[in-house]
C-alpha cells in the first residue's frame, strides 16, 4: 500500500504532450508499461493461447512437472497450470481493475464534496474516513468478504471498499490545493454552478495524481485479491486464479513446486508492472519531480 | 502551537466513535450464528439458547452496542467467546509479540532502505539509481505470503537454520527468541524498506536541490559533509513521521505473516477470530488496533508541527 | 574486559544449548490442526481439546483399540437386572492435581455438573440419568429413566471426566476451564490461546512410571504444510491430521514415522429434503436422482487422487472398525450407465444442482473431482464453497441442495447415527424424517445386547440405503506422523493420543 499522498499543484491540462515526452524517455516505467500490456494480451487471448482447456482436470496426470505437453506442468487435479495462469490473468486483473473502480466511484465523489463544500461536509466526511483508515486495509477487506461470501465479485467489492478511503484523501487534498486557484475564482465569479466548477474546472486538474494512485492501487488490489485467496476468500476453485492457485499450491510445496512458483511469479510481475508504471506516471505528470 | 495540538486531539474523538461502531457493525452483520460456529460438532439446542441468553445476541442492535460501550468504559474488553479467556489478557499476551516483530523488521528496513534512499539520491540518473529503485519496486511487489512459504521451505526444511514456526518469548530465550521472528521479520521488512527507501530518496532529492544546500556547495564543503549534515537532517523530518505511520503498515503485513508462520501475535487473533465469529475478541481487538493508530497518527502530526517551525503559527 | 565477554557468552551458550537438550529429551511437543476451545470436559466442543483431556483428565473407563471398554478411574462396574441401574467401583488411589483425593462423592459432583451446569453440552448425552448416588467413596450408582445402551460410551469421553470439585465455582463457570484441575497423568501448567498448552508430569499419578515425558507441550498450527515443516525441522516430535497430499513426502522421509489409523468418523453428502424453500425446488428430491449422483461418484478414484490412499471408500455409517460394521452393505462402485438410466427414469437427461462444501483445499478437491464425475452422468454441479463457520448456519438454515460434511466419529454407533437420521436429530439440517426409522433407532438405544443392537441398526440402515438422505464418501482417518525417534505409540481408532509406555529412544 503506497503511503505517498501527492501534494504536487495541480498540472495545467495542456502539459500533456509534454507528460508522455517525459514518460517515454524513462525507460523503466517502459519496461513497466510493456509488462503490464503483456499481462493484458495473456488475459484477452487466453483462449487463443492456451494449450489445454483450463478446467479439464485429468486424474492420471496429475502434479506432473512442466514438460513438452504441460508446458508449466500440471496441479493437483491434472490441469495445465500454463492455461490455467492464463486464464487466471483475467481474474487477478479484473480484480484489480474493477477493485480500483469501485473505489474511484465511492472515494472521488466523497474527496470532491470534502474538499470544495469544506465546512460540515468536510469534517463528516474527514472523520469518517480516518475512521475508516484506522482499521488496518486487509482486516476490513477480510471482514467484508467473510461477511458478503467467499467469491471474486464479493472479494473486489471488499477490497474496493477498502481502498476508498485512500481516494477520498487524495481526492480532498487535490481539491484544497486547486481551490483557491485563478480558474476557479474566476468561474466562480461569473456565476457558474457548484456541479459545473466540480466536474469542469477542479476534477481535470485533480486527475493526474489520481490516475497515479489508480495505477499504484491497481498493484496493491492484485496482491489483496491473492491475500484473499490465500486465506479462501477469494475466487473459489475450479475457477482459476493466481490467488486461489497459491492457496492449493502451497500444500504441494515440495511435491510440485511448480505449482506455486509460477502463480507467484505471475502475481510478482504483474504488481510489478503495475508498479512501474505508476511511478513512471507520477515523474512524467508530476513537474517538480527530478528524475 | 498547545491550543493546535489541543485541535488535533479533539478531532480524533469523533474519529474513535465512529471506528468503534462500525467494528461493531462489521462483526454483527457476518453470517454465521457464533453460537452454532463455536458449537462445533456438539449441538444440544436447550445450550445454545441459553448461550445466546448470556452473551445478549438477541438483543436488538443498539442495545447491543450500548451494552458493549459500556462495558469498555469500565475497562472491560470482555472474553473471547471460545475460551473464555478475556480479551485482555489476550492483548498482553499477544501485543508484544507483533511489537517484537514489528520493531525488527522496522530495524531491517531501517537497515537496508535508508542508506539504499540516500545511495540513489546521490547517484541520481545512473544505473545504481534504476536498479535500486526496480529493487524498491521488487519489494513491494512481492507477495509476503508466498516469500514466507518459500523461504520455510528452503531456509527451515533444506537447510534446517531456523525453525519453520512458532514464538519463544525473550524472556525464556533471548537468541532462540530473535531465531522464530528471523524469517517472518525479513518477509514484512521487504515492502517496508521499499517504501522507506522510495521515500528517502525523494526526500533526500528535495533536500539536495535547496537553495542551502547549493549554499554548502558553493561555498566548498565537501559533497559527503553535504549529503550527511545538511540534506540528510532536513530529510529526516518526513522521514521521521513517515516511519511513525509505517508501524500501521506492519500490522497489516504482519496479519498474513503471523498466518504463515504461525506466530500468535496480534494479526492471527484478528483473523481467527473472525473466521470463528468470535465477536468479543474481534471487537475489542480492532478497537485497540484503531485507537492504537489514531494515537500514532495523533504523535506523527504533532511530532512535525514542533519540528517543522514553519507549522507551528498556522 | 572484552575477551571476558566473549568466553562468557559462549560458555553460557554452550550451557543453554546442553540444558536445552536436556530438557527436550523430556519434552513431547505435539502439533494439533487447531487451538483447543474451553478447557473444561463439560463445556468443550472441539475433537482437538478431546486429545488435551486425554492426558490431562482421566475418566471412568477408557476405550481400547478394539473398541471396548477398559477400566480408568472405575476399577469395574456391572447393571442392574433392568439395566436401569449402573454401579461403578472406583480406584481408591487416585488423587487430583490440586492433592486432594477422588472419591464417589467427587465423581458425583461431575456427573450432577454435567447434567446441570447451564452451559453444558454434555446434557443430552447424560439425559438418561435420573440420580446419582454415592454410598461410599468407592462405589457410585447412577439410576436411569430407562435403559441406556449408549452410556458407557458417552462416560468413556467427556461426560466421564472427572474434575477437582473443589474448583467448581458457582460464580464464574469459565474458571474451569482457564485453570483444568484433573486427575490425569499430566497437570495443567499454562495456555497461550492459538499458541500452547503446556502440561506437565503429575507425579502421583497412580501410573506414573509409565509416562516418559516431564512436559507435555500441545502446538496449534492450523497450516498443514508448516506443521509438518515444523516436523520434518525438529520442530515438533508428533503431529495430528497429515493432509492426505502429504502421505507420499512421510513416507519417504527416513526421520518420519507415518502412523495412520481408520477412524470412527465419516465423511458424507446429503441432500435438503425438508429444510425450508430450497426443499421444496430441490433437483435431489426424487430419490432416483440421488442414486444416480451417487453413482456417478468414484469413491477410489477420489482416495487416491486427493486421499493419498488413506480415505477409505464408505457405504455406511459404521467403520470397519465398528463391530456394528455390516457387511450386508458394500460401497456402490461408479455405474455412469445406470446413473444415466435412472435419470432417464426420472424423466430427465440432465439435471442443474448446487454442491455447498467448507472451503478447504482437501474438500475444493473432493468437490471439484465430484463435479467433474457428475457431469459425465448429465448432473451438472455448481460449487458453493463456504467458510467453514457460514456452514453451519447456511445448513442449519436449509440454505442448501447437497451438501459434503464431515463427522470425527463416537465408539457408540448411536452417536454416528441418531443426531443425523432422526426426524428431531440435532445434526439432520436435511430434516429427513421417517418413522420406522426413529422406532428402530430408540429401540437400538435402550438394547444392551450387542447382536440385538446389530440387527435393529441393520433394518435402519436398509431402509436408510432405500430413502437416501445421503451417502457415505469416504471413513475419516487419523493419521499422525512422528518423528522416528518416538517410540511406542499406537493410533487409536478414536483418534486420541494415548501416551502410555511412549518415549524418546536415545
Amino acid at each position: 500500500m503506497s503511503a505517498h499522498t501527492a501534494t504536487v499543484p495541480a498540472v495545467p491540462p495542456r502539459s500533456g504532450n509534454r507528460a508522455w515526452a517525459k514518460f517515454r524517455r524513462n525507460r523503466v516505467a517502459l519496461l513497466g508499461a510493456l509488462i503490464v500490456l503483456v499481462f493484458v494480451a495473456m488475459a484477452l487471448f487466453a483462449p487463443l493461447l492456451a494449450s489445454h482447456d483450463p478446467f479439464q482436470t485429468s486424474f492420471m496426470t496429475i502434479r506432473k512437472a512442466p514438460s513438452a505437453s504441460f508446458w508449466l506442468g500440471t496441479d493437483e487435479l491434472g490441469r495445465d497450470i500454463y492455461s490455467r495462469l492464463l486464464f487466471g490473468a483475467r481474474a487477478s486483473l479484473m480484480a484489480g481493475l474493477v477493485s480500483v473502480v469501485i473505489a474511484l466511484i465511492v472515494g472521488v465523489p466523497f474527496g470532491l464534496a470534502a474538499g470544495y463544500f469544506g465546512g460540515w461536509t468536510d469534517s463528516i466526511i474527514s472523520r469518517a474516513t480516518e475512521a475508516l483508515l484506522a482499521i488496518p486495509f486487509l482486516i476490513l477487506a477480510i471482514a467484508l468478504a467473510a461477511f458478503l461470501g467467499p467469491s471474486l465479485t464479493n472479494a473486489m467489492i471488499a477490497i474496493g471498499v477498502s481502498a476508498a478511503p485512500k481516494f477520498i484523501r487524495l481526492t480532498r487534498g487535490q481539491v484544497l490545493a486547486v481551490k483557491n486557484e485563478d480558474y476557479v475564482q474566476s468561474a466562480r465569479a461569473l456565476g457558474a454552478s457548484d456541479l459545473r466548477i466540480i466536474v469542469r474546472h477542479v476534477l481535470p486538474n485533480v486527475m493526474p495524481p489520481l490516475i497515479v494512485q489508480a495505477t499504484i492501487t491497481i498493484a496493491t488490489a492484485i496482491i489483496a485479491e491473492a491475500s484473499l485467496s490465500f486465506l479462501g476468500l477469494g475466487l473459489q476453485p475450479p475457477n482459476p486464479s493466481w490467488g486461489s492457485m497459491l492457496n492449493t499450491a502451497k500444500n504441494f510445496m515440495t511435491q510440485a513446486p511448480w505449482m506455486s512458483i509460477f502463480p507467484g511469479s505471475a502475481i510478482f510481475l504483474a504488481v510489478l508492472g503495475f508498479n512501474l508504471l505508476g511511478d513512471g506516471l507520477r515523474d512524467a505528470l508530476d513537474p517538480r519531480q527530478e528524475k | 502551537m498547545l491550543r493546535l495540538i489541543l485541535r488535533r486531539v479533539l478531532v480524533a474523538i469523533p474519529t474513535l466513535i465512529l471506528v468503534s461502531m462500525i467494528v461493531f457493525m462489521l462483526q454483527k452483520i457476518l453470517p454465521g450464528d457464533p453460537v452454532l460456529t463455536l458449537a462445533g460438532e456438539e449441538r444440544d439446542p436447550a445450550v445454545l439458547d441459553y448461550l445466546r441468553d448470556k452473551y445478549h445476541l438477541d438483543d436488538p442492535l443498539p442495545v447491543q452496542y450500548g451494552a458493549w460501550v459500556l462495558q469498555v468504559a469500565q475497562g472491560d474488553l470482555g472474553k473471547s467467546l471460545r475460551t473464555d479467556v478475556p480479551v485482555s489478557t489476550l492483548i498482553g499476551q499477544k501485543l508484544p509479540v507483533t511489537l517484537q516483530l514489528s520493531v525488527m523488521a522496522m530495524f531491517f528496513a531501517v537497515l537496508v532502505g535508508i542508506p539504499m534512499g540516500i545511495v540513489a539520491a546521490v547517484r541520481k540518473g545512473t544505473v545504481v539509481e534504476m536498479g535500486a529503485n526496480v529493487a524498491a519496486l521488487s519489494g513491494m511487489s512481492i507477495p509476503n505470503f508466498w516469500l514466507g512459504i518459500i523461504l520455510i521451505m528452503v531456509v527451515s526444511v533444506q537447510w534446517q537454520l531456523l525453525p519453520a514456526s512458532g514464538y519463544v518469548p525473550p524472556s525464556q530465550d533471548f537468541w532462540l527468541s530473535i531465531k522464530t521472528l528471523l524469517m517472518p521479520s525479513l518477509v514484512l521488512s521487504t515492502a517496508i524498506a521499499a517504501y522507506l527507501m522510495r521515500h528517502t530518496r525523494s526526500a533526500m532529492l528535495e533536500a539536495l536541490g535547496a537553495d542551502y544546500v547549493r549554499t554548502a556547495r558553493a561555498k566548498g564543503v565537501s559533497p559527503r559533509q553535504v549529503v550527511l549534515r545538511h540534506a540528510l537532517r532536513n530529510a529526516l523530518m518526513p522521514i521521521v513521521t513517515l516511519v511513525t505511520l509505517l508501524f500501521g503498515e506492519l500490522l497489516a503485513g504482519a496479519v498474513l505473516t503471523e498466518q504463515v508462520f504461525t506466530i500468535p501475535g496480534f494479526g492471527k487473533l484478528i483473523v481467527d477470530a473472525v473466521f470463528n465469529r468470535d465477536y468479543a475478541v474481534v471487537q475489542g481487538v480492532v478497537l485497540c488496533v484503531a485507537v492504537g493508530f489514531i494515537v500514532m497518527n495523533l504523535l506523527a502530526d504533532i511530532l512535525y508541527i514542533l519540528v517543522n517551525p514553519r507549522l507551528r503559527h498556522a | 574486559m572484552k575477551k571476558l565477554n566473549r568466553w562468557g557468552v559462549l560458555l553460557g551458550g554452550a550451557l543453554m544449548a546442553a540444558s536445552a537438550t536436556c530438557a527436550v529429551a523430556q519434552e513431547l511437543r505435539i502439533g494439533l490442526q487447531e487451538d483447543p476451545d474451553a478447557l473444561d470436559p463439560h463445556r468443550a466442543r472441539t475433537y482437538v481439546s478431546r486429545i488435551v483431556f486425554t492426558s490431562l483428565c482421566d475418566k471412568l473407563i477408557d476405550i481400547d483399540n478394539k473398541l471396548q471398554f477398559v477400566p480408568q478411574l472405575a476399577k469395574s462396574w456391572s447393571w442392574s437386572e433392568d439395566n436401569k441401574t449402573l454401579t461403578f467401583k472406583l480406584r481408591t488411589d487416585a488423587a487430583f492435581h490440586d492433592g486432594t483425593k477422588f472419591d464417589a462423592a467427587a465423581a458425583k459432583a461431575n456427573l450432577e455438573r454435567a447434567m446441570t451446569l447451564p452451559d453444558s453440552m454434555r446434557k443430552t448425552e447424560v439425559a438418561s440419568i435420573a440420580s446419582v448416588a454415592a454410598p461410599d467413596a468407592e462405589t457410585l450408582v447412577l439410576t436411569l429413566k430407562q435403559p441406556d445402551a449408549t452410556l458407557l460410551a458417552t462416560l468413556s469421553d467427556r461426560a466421564g471426566m472427572m474434575l477437582s470439585p473443589k474448583s467448581f465455582d458457582a460464580q464464574d463457570s469459565g474458571s474451569v476451564a482457564r485453570q483444568p484441575i484433573c486427575s490425569g497423568p499430566y497437570k495443567f501448567v499454562q495456555r497461550v490461546q492459538n499458541d500452547r498448552i503446556v502440561l506437565e508430569k503429575f507425579d502421583q499419578y497412580y501410573n506414573a512410571k509409565d509416562y516418559h515425558f516431564a512436559r507435555l507441550t500441545f502446538l496449534p498450527i492450523p497450516d498443514t504444510t508448516v506443521r509438518l515443516s515444523n516436523l520434518r525441522a525438529g520442530g515438533l516430535d508428533m503431529l495430528e491430521r497429515l493432509s492426505p497430499n502429504d502421505v507420499a513426502q512421510a513416507k519417504g522421509d527416513a526421520n518420519l514415522k507415518f502412523a495412520p489409523v481408520d477412524g470412527l468418523g465419516f465423511q458424507e453428502v446429503f441432500f435438503n429434503l425438508n429444510n425450508g424453500k430450497r426443499a421444496d425446488t430441490n433437483p435431489f428430491k426424487d430419490v432416483r436422482v440421488r442414486k444416480a449422483l451417487e453413482l456417478s461418484i468414484d469413491r477410489e478414484a477420489i482416495n487416491q487422487v486427493v486421499g493419498g490412499g488413506i480415505f477409505t471408500p464408505a457405504g455406511q455409517a459404521f467403520p470397519p472398525a465398528s463391530p456394528y460394521h455390516s457387511a450386508k452393505f458394500p460401497v456402490p462402485g461408479r455405474d455412469v450407465a445406470k446413473a444415466r438410466a435412472l435419470l432417464k427414469e426420472a424423466g430427465l437427461t440432465t439435471v442443474k444442482g448446487e454442491l455447498a462444501f467448507g472451503n478447504n483445499t482437501t474438500i475444493s478437491a473432493i468437490a471439484e473431482m465430484m463435479q467433474a464425475m457428475a457431469a459425465e452422468a448429465g448432473i451438472q454441479l455448481t460449487l458453493r464453497p463456504t467458510e467453514y463457520a457460514a456452514l453451519l448456519a447456511e445448513a442449519e438454515r436449509g440454505n442448501f441442495e447437497v451438501m459434503i460434511r464431515g463427522w470425527s466419529g463416537r465408539p457408540d454407533p448411536d452417536g454416528n447415527i441418531y443426531s443425523f437420521a432422526s426426524c428431531k436429530g440435532s445434526l439432520n439440517d436435511g430434516r429427513y424424517c421417517n418413522a420406522e426409522v426413529d422406532k428402530l433407532l430408540n429401540q437400538a438405544r435402550v438394547t444392551p445386547d450387542e447382536t440385538q443392537r446389530k440387527a435393529l441398526y441393520e433394518q435402519v440402515e436398509t431402509i436408510l440405503h432405500q430413502d437416501m438422505r445421503n451417502f457415505f464418501l469416504y471413513y475419516q482417518p487419523w493419521p499422525f506422523v512422528l518423528r522416528k525417534n518416538v517410540t511406542g505409540f499406537t493410533p487409536s481408532p478414536d483418534g486420541m493420543i494415548r501416551l502410555k509406555g511412549v518415549a524418546l529412544a536415545k
